[in-house]
């Protein structure tokens, strides 16, 4: 049965990952905007979430509160700025300046903070702990909570994007920003809101990834937007449900991948993610075919 | 033969509709054809010699006009005479290399595309653009988002448009032609636009439909509305508008009131063609006629 | 009343197309000169300078064969350092089996652009961002999968042999030496290609791809060329990179801190023209050089600036000469005279060399 424990670990990691994906596949789905820095942001969220700790003493668990409205702010500001002013010359405009922006961050970091690895530690027992299903499967008490996080976010955002105005300016942006002009929407400003969740829900995975496991200053590209791109294309682009099932699918390889090779984790991870984009680029659950 | 030259109403042989109110009194805004314009006072919308590139190409080349309140004023050309080009700086979302837009006399230029349309220059542009992943109702609430204070209302839209609102939850995308182009004009119209502007609403429907939403028009100016409108089919642009003006590659060649115009003059102004014919026989005029009426459909 | 079209009048007089602007055979002369300098500077600098040089000639190479990507082709590889670490593994590979690695270098650069074919099939028909992603996750692969042999090294990597015969001054010159040979070679193909019809396709492609097409032109075919010739060329990088570390290591040979070097560079420098990588490689080095001892900073002042460049002076510093001087030392465009005027400011048009 310890396939069965594989595949429900990697659907636990899953969580994590749709996580990391959820504000790529926004900005995407919204902007056309492939952000290359979005995994530094989710390590500037595992930074800040560091910061309010240290100054504010609320615990793990609740940095978030005070974390994401901060990674909210900047992600608006950031739109606002940098990424429209790119927007508004080209496509390839985006991707380096959003390159750029991601090793501005990177060696940013390790200038002013240091090379170290970082974890959010949490202190509460029950969470660090595990129970288990039966005798062979283990779960961490700490990735459901995860997983559920991700599963209430995604939730929120489905329902945010389909029932309030904002949600539907942002739909209606991204469909077609010029006929939403038209109608007098300004469409820089639901573009900063859009960021504001993408990022903000970014600066949640980058608490997540503190808990879970560790961060340094080139986490972000070393593993979480690689990750993160591989949930939202496995997943298919335009669908928000489709990152958790990238990331669930993306888990799964991987602990398959390491049950055959310790250190084949990553490497079948992105096999599949290679399988996917040559194969089948719109992705296992999208209905769209844009690549 | 612009209208200013002469001050006196033209007698016409077609009596224009005039525009009731719900309770049958007159209505202040004329549409008829046969009202003149006023001599003083302000243009609601004016264009003043505007030049317009797309990259090198010129596609306006000191283009003016005056846009009276509660006129339909139509704009007619062949392909890439620059029509919807017009209307698209107009609605700012191109910028003039020369000359100016105004909006109630106040100058627009550099004025945002959103902020024209709070402020009431709305347009329903070329090939409908709808929100495609929203609901018809999403697709009128987007445009309601911002909307000034007016008559107009979603409510008020589903009873212009009878067949709306049992519709009112499905994907603009599952619409026909005609739908969308009534979703589309509905859309702008819950923004209380002062002018609105229609950028070749028969692109791609059936004259029959074409016709049905002309038919609109009426209702829409008796709430005080004014129109522009660019249109390729001549003889329905003519059938509406209590004024005309003629694009030809960027430049104006005609300009003034479908009473007052001969299809020849049409015609020629039209095609760019160097004289208009002198005094056209009834047969030519006939057979000119029916060639404008079966382009554009 | 009607009013009557006007018609332009023709002109009767003549018009020239001409290359260039009547400076080529000096930028040539020039060139020259500069290369045959160079190629003496292991006989009067000191080796601390050619170390450095090395390292500009790297940086140079790789920066052309980014341009040629990004620049013209509109291909925005985020994974180059792909093939500068096959190149450097290649020639090791070479190496163990008794070749010398000066020799080995051409069969590595040829044996990258082999590479680069199936590569070019898997992610050939993304698009801008996902073509970004997936050579980052190439790249990132590649490296995995080289990991894996111990005989290379594994994680830690290897040095490399076959050199420890050579005298270290004659080594250090003859490392000098190929470095300017590779980089000039590169920056001459890239001139050769864009000078050619491969320019002209590529130019049109960037343009609108839908009229290139119809047009006749090849696209597939044009960006696979690049992307092989770019595969090539930073293969051979990656051989002058192992030369003249003496050693590989995976994760600095696969890091994609090599990308943001290149992009940088090339950003900065003038991304879509020739001149520019020259000038962001200058740029590059002088920054690395003086801010050396500041650790990263050199690398956040490039960032920045590169994202500065690349909003508001998108053709960047060469772009900004280009604009003020009119000066193409590799001109690679037409000019089109208007009859009767010969000077500077007769230019009618100008095609060629833009970027989109």
């Amino acid at each position: 049965m310890d396939w069965v424990n594989d595949v429900i670990q990697g659907i636990l990691t899953g969580g994590l990952y749709a996580l990391f994906a959820c504000g790529l596949s926004l900005m995407f789905g919204v902007m056309k905007v492939v952000n290359l820095a979005h995994g530094d942001l989710a390590v500037v969220g595992g930074y800040v979430a560091l910061g309010v700790i240290a100054i504010t003493h609320v615990p793990v668990l609740w940095s978030f509160l005070i974390v994401v409205p901060i990674m909210a702010v900047l992600g608006y500001g950031l739109q606002r700025t940098l990424i429209q002013a790119a927007l508004d010359r080209s496509v390839l405009t985006t991707l380096l300046v959003t390159f750029g922006l991601s090793v501005v961050i990177e060696n940013a970091l390790l200038q002013f903070v240091n090379a170290d690895s970082h974890s959010l530690g949490v202190n509460n027992s029950i969470i660090t702990a595990s129970f288990s299903l039966g005798s062979q499967i283990q779960i961490a008490w700490l990735l459901l909570l995860i997983l559920v996080v991700a599963v209430v976010l995604l939730l929120g955002l489905q329902y945010f994007l389909s029932a309030s105005k904002y949600g539907r300016l942002i739909r209606a942006v991204a469909d077609d920003k010029e006929a939403a002009q038209l109608s007098g929407v300004d469409y820089r400003h639901v573009f900063g809101i859009a960021a504001a969740i993408a990022v903000g829900s970014v600066g949640l995975a980058g608490i997540a990834q503190g808990m879970y496991s560790q961060f340094a200053p080139t986490t972000g590209t070393d593993t979480i937007l690689l990750f993160a791109f591989a949930a939202v294309v496995i997943g298919g682009l335009g669908s928000l449900w489709g990152t958790l099932v990238g990331g669930v699918v993306l888990g799964v390889a991987q602990e398959i991948g390491s049950q055959i090779n310790a250190s084949d984790g990553f490497l079948a991870g992105y096999i599949v993610f290679l399988a996917v984009l040559i194969l089948r680029p719109q992705g296992l659950v999208a209905r769209g075919a844009q690549a | 033969m612009s209208s200013a030259q002469d001050g006196a109403p033209a007698t016409s042989s077609q009596s224009g509709d005039t525009a009731r109110a719900q309770d049958g009194a007159p209505v202040e805004g004329p549409l008829t054809k046969d009202t003149a314009r006023p001599q003083d006072g302000t243009p609601l919308l004016e264009v003043r010699g505007l030049t317009v590139h797309h990259g090198q190409l010129r596609a306006l080349d000191q283009v003016s006009l005056r846009v009276f309140p509660g006129e339909v004023y139509a704009i007619i050309g062949a392909n890439g005479a620059g029509k919807s080009t017009l209307l698209r700086t107009i609605a700012g979302l191109h910028r003039a290399t020369e000359g100016s837009v105004l909006f109630d006399g106040r100058d627009m230029t550099g004025v945002r595309p959103e902020r024209r349309a709070t402020q009431g220059i709305v347009m329903v542009p070329e090939g409908r653009r709808l929100f495609g992943s929203l609901t018809l109702e999403e697709n009128l609430k987007v445009g309601a988002t911002y909307a000034r204070e007016g008559q107009w209302t979603i409510e008020r839209v589903y009873e212009l448009f009878g067949w709306m609102k049992d519709r009112r939850r499905q994907l603009t995308a599952q619409l026909s032609g005609g739908e969308q182009q009534s979703v589309a004009i509905g859309r702008a119209l819950v923004a209380n636009p002062r002018v609105l502007l229609l950028d070749e609403l028969s692109l791609g429907l059936a004259p029959v439909v074409v016709q049905r939403i002309y038919a609109m028009l009426p209702q829409i100016l008796a709430t005080g509305l004014t129109v522009l409108l660019v249109e390729q089919d001549v003889s329905q642009a003519l059938r509406v508008a209590s004024h005309i003006q003629c694009l030809l590659e960027g430049r104006t060649t005609l300009e003034g009131r479908p009473a007052d115009v001969t299809p020849e003059q049409v015609e020629a102004a039209y095609f760019g063609l160097a004289s208009a014919p002198a005094g056209a026989a009834e047969g030519e005029a006939l057979w000119i006629g029916s060639m404008m009426s079966s382009r554009g459909s | 009343m009607s009013v009557t079209t006007r018609t332009t009048a023709r002109s009767v007089e003549k018009y020239r197309v001409t290359r260039s602007r009547r400076n080529v055979a000096w930028t040539g002369l020039g060139a020259l000169v500069v290369v045959v300098v160079l190629a003496l500077f292991p006989y009067i600098v000191y080796s601390g300078t050619t170390t450095i040089m090395v390292q500009a000639f790297i940086i140079l190479t790789l920066a052309s064969m980014w341009n040629l990507l990004a620049g013209y082709a509109g291909l925005v590889s985020v994974g180059q350092q792909a093939f500068l670490g096959l190149g450097a593994y290649f020639v090791l590979i070479l190496a163990m089996h008794g070749t010398s690695p000066f020799a080995a270098l051409p069969v590595a650069a040829i044996g990258c652009g082999v590479a680069a074919v199936p590569l070019w099939w898997l992610v050939s028909r993304l698009r801008s961002g996902y073509f970004a992603i997936a050579t980052w996750v190439l790249a990132t692969t590649v490296m995995l999968v080289i990991e894996k042999f111990p005989s290379l090294g594994s994680g830690t990597g290897a040095p490399l042999p076959g050199l420890a015969a050579i005298s270290p001054t004659l080594l250090e010159a003859d490392t000098y030496w190929i470095g300017l040979a590779v980089s000039v070679l590169a920056l001459g193909a890239m001139y050769l290609l864009l000078r050619g019809r491969l320019g002209l396709v590529l130019t049109a492609i960037r343009d609108d791809e839908v009229a290139a097409r119809s047009s006749g032109a090849r696209v597939g075919l044009a960006r696979m060329l690049v992307f092989v010739v770019a595969g090539i060329g930073c293969g051979a990088a990656g051989g002058v990179y192992i030369i003249s570390q003496l050693a590989v290591q995976p994760s600095a040979a696969f890091n994609v801190q090599w990308t943001a070097e290149m992009a940088f560079a090339v950003i900065i420098g003038g991304l879509g023209t020739i001149e520019g990588p020259i000038l962001g490689t200058i740029v590059y080095m002088v920054l690395q050089q003086t801010l050396a001892s500041y650790n990263v900073w050199y690398l956040i002042i490039l960032g920045v600036v590169a994202m500065a460049v690349a909003i508001f002076a998108r053709r960047g510093l060469w772009g900004l000469v280009d604009e003020y001087l009119h000066l193409r030392l590799f001109p690679v465009g037409y000019w089109l005279w208007e009859p009767g005027s010969g000077g500077r400011r007769g230019l009618l048009r100008r095609r060629g060399g833009r970027p989109g």
